[in-house]
């Protein structure tokens, strides 16, 4: 069996819901919230890094050629950064199906 | 064993938050609270003991400098009143939640408006469900000692929840009493260092205050209660232990002159005192009157209640706060409530008195149990005393 996600009992909480095990958090995937994608046209983009800097979930990261792109698996679609991005590189796109 | 000293309750009670050696305190001053953060202040400024004093520009800001530190293992004491005790009530139940032995001194005042500094239970009763243990002190001792005895209930490992020594303010807060100050070593052999279960450090990091799923948060709150409920278990085992240090006994339901008692007064914090003052003249004038005081509101002593009341007729229940449009005073109901299913349980009459000050004389009491003996109420809680 692997290990639950959460205690099946009351008795089985931890006092206080303390977790002791850092970094758990990365296990809850906000990204199935999202009801709209960011976009990036990287032909628009001039690699400043305001989504990176901006994103409030931290799920945006620079890939190898200098771009960014977000982590779909915690992405919340909430668009803050196509709203800051100022050279118009991020479109926000409806999730489909 | 200890000193006699004449000294105002609300400095006392910032003794006996150093005297169990408090490393923060965080506290913002409003009245009749104020001479307890002025005092708890000056302790740390003379060096008396080690800690900090985080001036905190409100009273949401102070319970949440208490939470962090007490979150790091140290040992914490806050203090507020009324309005402030309210601006505070967001993070109650997160202290509470995150299971953090936080000691909080409440010198009880009324609630506005029309605004009122002076005293009533408006304040802490609102805060009856935010998962605090809390505790009514009568008498300049009892505040001394609570204070002191709090510490160690909330510390203990099957509690692990923050504790509210409530004290009438001005009645009590800013009175003179001879008290019995504990010497240090006592204090010390009572109660241990504080050895936290967990605390926050980043070289060992874990997560308090965490986010819960409707799949986990119930689970959660039953933890929380059961915590609650079972502490009394360890209230009873602490006054115990501090009978036999310091000759001082605690009941979480305390009596007097009930054995023969045919009615019955309950009361709540400083007025129990005016109260017994009543018992005996309604003794002298042949009534058989007695009197039942709760100094454990939460988690609420069930059946200490039902064995004081044992053979009482006629109860009167007084209440210091109103639940406006409800059953009857807080006290009141719940009282009822916990009698609802015995077979033999007394009749209940609910008067609230004592509202933002008004004064309650020993007359008042008098008047009030030979009114309930004689069954003599038109409403279900009648505001005794009030015009018109």
């Amino acid at each position: 069996m692997t290990d639950k996600k959460w205690p099946e009992t009351w008795q089985e909480v931890n006092p206080g819901c303390m977790v002791f095990r850092p970094g758990s958090s990365s296990e809850y995937h906000t990204g199935s919230w999202r009801a709209k994608r960011p976009v990036w046209d990287n032909t628009k983009c001039i690699k400043c890094g305001l989504c990176y800097i901006y994103c409030p979930e931290g799920c945006i990261a620079e890939n190898a050629e200098g771009f960014f792109q977000a982590n779909m698996d915690y992405c919340k679609g909430c668009g803050i950064c196509a709203n800051e991005c100022w050279t118009g590189a991020i479109k926000m796109v409806n999730e489909e199906g | 064993m200890g000193k006699l000293v004449g000294m105002e309750v609300a400095l006392a009670a910032a003794e006996a938050a150093a005297l169990c050696r408090f490393e923060v305190a965080a506290v913002y001053p409003i009245t009749p609270q104020s001479h307890v953060a002025e005092h708890l202040s000056d302790i740390v400024n003379d060096g008396r003991v080690d800690a900090s004093f985080i001036t905190v520009e409100g009273e949401h800001s102070a319970l949440s400098a208490v939470i962090g530190a007490s979150a790091t293992g140290a040992r914490v004491i806050t203090a507020t009143s009324s309005q402030g005790l309210l601006y505070m009530g967001e993070v109650m139940p997160i202290a509470s939640g995150m299971r953090l032995p936080i000691v909080m001194i409440v010198a009880n005042r009324a609630v506005s408006s029309p605004i009122n500094i002076w005293n009533d239970h408006s304040d802490i009763m609102p805060m009856r469900d935010t998962g605090w243990i809390t505790i009514f002190a009568e008498n300049g001792q009892d505040a001394v000692d609570m204070v002191i005895q709090a510490y160690k209930i909330a510390e203990n490992r099957d509690v692990m929840l923050p504790v509210i020594v409530t004290m009438d303010g001005f009645q009590l807060t800013h009175v003179v009493e001879p008290i019995n100050i504990p010497d240090q070593e006592e204090v010390d052999r009572f109660l241990p260092p504080y050895n936290p279960y967990a605390t926050l450090h980043p070289d060992r990091p874990i997560s308090m205050g965490t986010l819960g799923m409707p799949e986990i948060f119930p689970e959660a709150q039953k933890a929380k209660d059961v915590a609650l409920v079972n502490s009394i278990r360890v209230i009873k085992e602490v006054w115990d232990e501090w009978e036999r240090l310091f000759g001082r006994k605690y009941e979480a339901v305390e009596t007097y002159r009930t054995d023969d008692a045919d009615v019955a007064l309950l009361t709540m914090g400083s007025m129990g005192e005016t109260a017994e003052v009543a018992v005996d003249e309604l003794r002298r004038q042949d009534v058989k009157a007695g009197l039942v005081k709760i100094k454990l509101w939460r988690p609420f002593p069930f059946e200490d209640l039902k064995k004081a009341l044992k053979g009482i007729r006629v109860l009167a229940v007084t209440d210091r706060a109103v639940s406006f449009g409800g059953p009857g005073g807080p006290v009141f109901s719940e009282v009822r409530s916990a009698l609802y299913d015995e077979d033999v349980r007394p009749k209940i009459a609910n008067f609230i008195i004592g509202l933002g000050g008004r004064d309650v004389q020993v007359g008042d009491f008098v008047t009030m149990v030979k009114r309930a003996a004689e069954g003599k109420l038109a409403e279900p809680y009648e505001f005794y005393g009030v015009r018109g």
